[in-house]
């Protein structure tokens, strides 16, 4: 109970904070854009094949839904702790942090979620202007759904935050943490279906994707906000879960082991 | 205020003009030559950047090549000639972090921090200064990619030395063109230091030139020919290569490489008179 008012309190300072940056925050989520060309490709890709029998691509609202989900599953699910953690450690404040009666690991975590909050109202204002844009795009309205949606974006953005957090404790040892992490990101662009829908991809790459934590990033949840049951669905869950006990528990760990090596000022 | 040096560095009077030239060229030595030395410290950091460059490129081409596995040609170009346009892409790119970011992304903090009062007292043009001072190796990985790149395509398409060259000229204006528009927003920062982090959007925006522009529908593809030319950065280029230079294109990208340079300069002009320093 204590902790979940420490959380909110957190998170109110942080928005609060944020609401002063809103200008560089919009930008920040205007530098996201990607998908929407990538949706512009493929649903040029999709009429030109609704033209043609071939069958796969042939239905470009389909790609219209799927890559304004990605759009808003990138910017919900967007992750940077690592760069705060690095930050802290290698200039020592990380220290008085110690002191408090409250483990870092849930002011970071506040501060995400109050950024979150402060970047909402643009995502929506985004949202509505492509769908006038792009009508195909409009999500189905089955409400039914909708807290299906938000659990796995809420799970997907833990597990992006605790995949990065288990990274970030690498700055321990190294002052280069952020690059192992830059390397999960390349991963990440290949297998999350940040590109196109898994089930355009080559039948072995997408099995092995199935198994690496990175298309219930993305794929899964978009599937999901764009209004289809992805194949797999329960196996996809349960694959995800593991991966999530996994990094949870390594995160700890690291961050055990990693305090123990900690010798900034003041430790 | 943006005249050659006037005392010590100065040339003598005759032939003042050509001299101004040659002492830019010895200031970019030393420039680059102690940056250069400075990166050397961090050998680690460059191997870094190599596997970055490499799994960057695959997620590159795997995301191209995604769209020929499901049997669609994007804007009816063949593999090979979408990945010359890759290849441009690519060698853009390590331009951008080789000389662009480094010394672009800075202007903010020198506004910021005040030191823009001391670049602007050097004997020297600030503009030239400003966007010549640093150089990053972290690009050059990328510089290299996009030139093997383009070999294995220019192979496989059979092109001569002439569609090479023609390539090579479409490639200047591009690199006049990218330049500039990161200048210009770059110079914004002087009136807006808190949207430090608009040349990421422009980045973010020229990455649709990884694919060729007429593989975007309709909408977009005017957005990226006269808003923000993506076209002339990397499908024209790629184009005059394998279709041929066309007399068109290449007075377009002239014409826009000296537009965007010229307002560049008139803005950063601009921009200094609005400029109110640390210091006064």
């Amino acid at each position: 109970m204590r902790l979940l008012r420490q959380l909110r309190i957190l998170t109110g300072v942080q928005y609060a904070y944020m609401l002063e940056y809103r200008a560089e925050l919009y930008l920040w989520v205007l530098s996201g854009v990607m998908p929407f060309f990538l949706m512009g490709l493929w649903m040029e890709a999709g009429r030109l094949a609704a033209a043609a029998p071939a069958a796969a691509l042939a239905d470009p609202a389909r790609f219209a839904r799927y890559f304004l989900a990605v759009f808003l599953v990138r910017q919900i699910t967007l992750v940077w702790v690592i760069y705060d953690v690095e930050d802290d450690v290698v200039k020592g404040r990380l220290s008085p942090q110690l002191l408090q009666p409250l483990n870092p690991f849930w002011r970071y975590l506040a501060s995400h979620l109050g950024e979150r909050l402060a970047r909402l109202p643009f995502l929506a204002i985004l949202t509505l202007g492509v769908f006038w844009l792009v009508p195909t795009s409009r999500f189905p309205w089955e409400p039914a759904r909708l807290p299906v949606a938000a659990a796995m974006l809420a799970a997907a953005f833990l597990l992006r935050f605790v995949m990065q957090y288990c990274f970030a404790m690498l700055a321990f040892w190294t002052e280069r943490a952020n690059a192992i992490d830059d390397l999960s990101f390349l991963l990440y662009l290949f297998l999350s279906g940040f590109l196109a829908p898994l089930d355009l991809f080559p039948a072995t790459v997408r099995e092995f994707a199935t198994w690496t934590p990175f298309p219930y990033l993305v794929y899964l949840p978009a599937e999901l906000l764009a209004g289809a049951i992805p194949p797999g669905l329960g196996r996809g869950c349960l694959v995800m879960a593991a991966w999530l006990a996994l990094f949870t528990a390594l995160a700890l760990l690291l961050w055990r082991r990693g305090l123990r090596r900690y010798s900034a000022m003041g430790a | 205020m943006l005249e050659p040096p006037s005392f010590s560095a100065s040339p003598p009077a005759t032939g003042r003009r050509q001299h101004w030239h040659w002492h830019r060229f010895r200031l970019l030595r030393l420039f680059w030559g102690s940056a250069v030395a400075a990166e050397a410290e961090y050998r680690l950091n460059f191997a870094l950047a190599v596997v970055t460059c490499i799994l960057n490129l695959g997620g590159s081409l795997f995301g191209l090549f995604l769209f020929y596995h499901n049997g669609y040609r994007p804007g009816g170009w063949d593999w090979p000639a979408a990945v010359l346009v890759l290849a441009c892409y690519t060698f853009l790119d390590g331009f951008s972090s080789t000389l662009l970011a480094p010394n672009l992304n800075r202007i903010v903090r020198h506004v910021q921090e005040g030191t823009l009062d001391f670049v602007l007292l050097k004997p020297v043009d600030a503009q030239f200064w400003l966007s010549t001072r640093m150089l990053s190796l972290w690009g050059v990985p990328n510089l290299l990619a996009g030139l093997a790149l383009a070999g294995w395509a220019a192979h496989r398409l059979g092109l001569g030395a002439a569609d090479l060259a023609a390539g090579a000229l479409l490639l200047l204006p591009a690199l006049l063109i990218l330049y500039s528009l990161w200048f210009i927003l770059s110079t914004l920062s002087i009136w807006f230091v808190k949207v430090f982090n608009i040349t990421f959007v422009l980045r973010n925006l020229l990455e649709a030139g990884r694919f060729p522009v007429d593989a975007f529908p309709r909408r977009l593809r005017l957005l990226f020919t006269f808003v923000v030319p993506v076209a002339f950065l990397t499908t024209v280029p790629a184009q005059a290569m394998t279709r041929g230079l066309r007399l068109g294109w290449l007075a377009g990208a002239l014409l826009l490489a000296a537009t965007l340079s010229l307002a560049s300069r008139a803005f950063w002009r601009f921009a200094l008179r609005h400029y109110s320093s640390a210091s006064s």
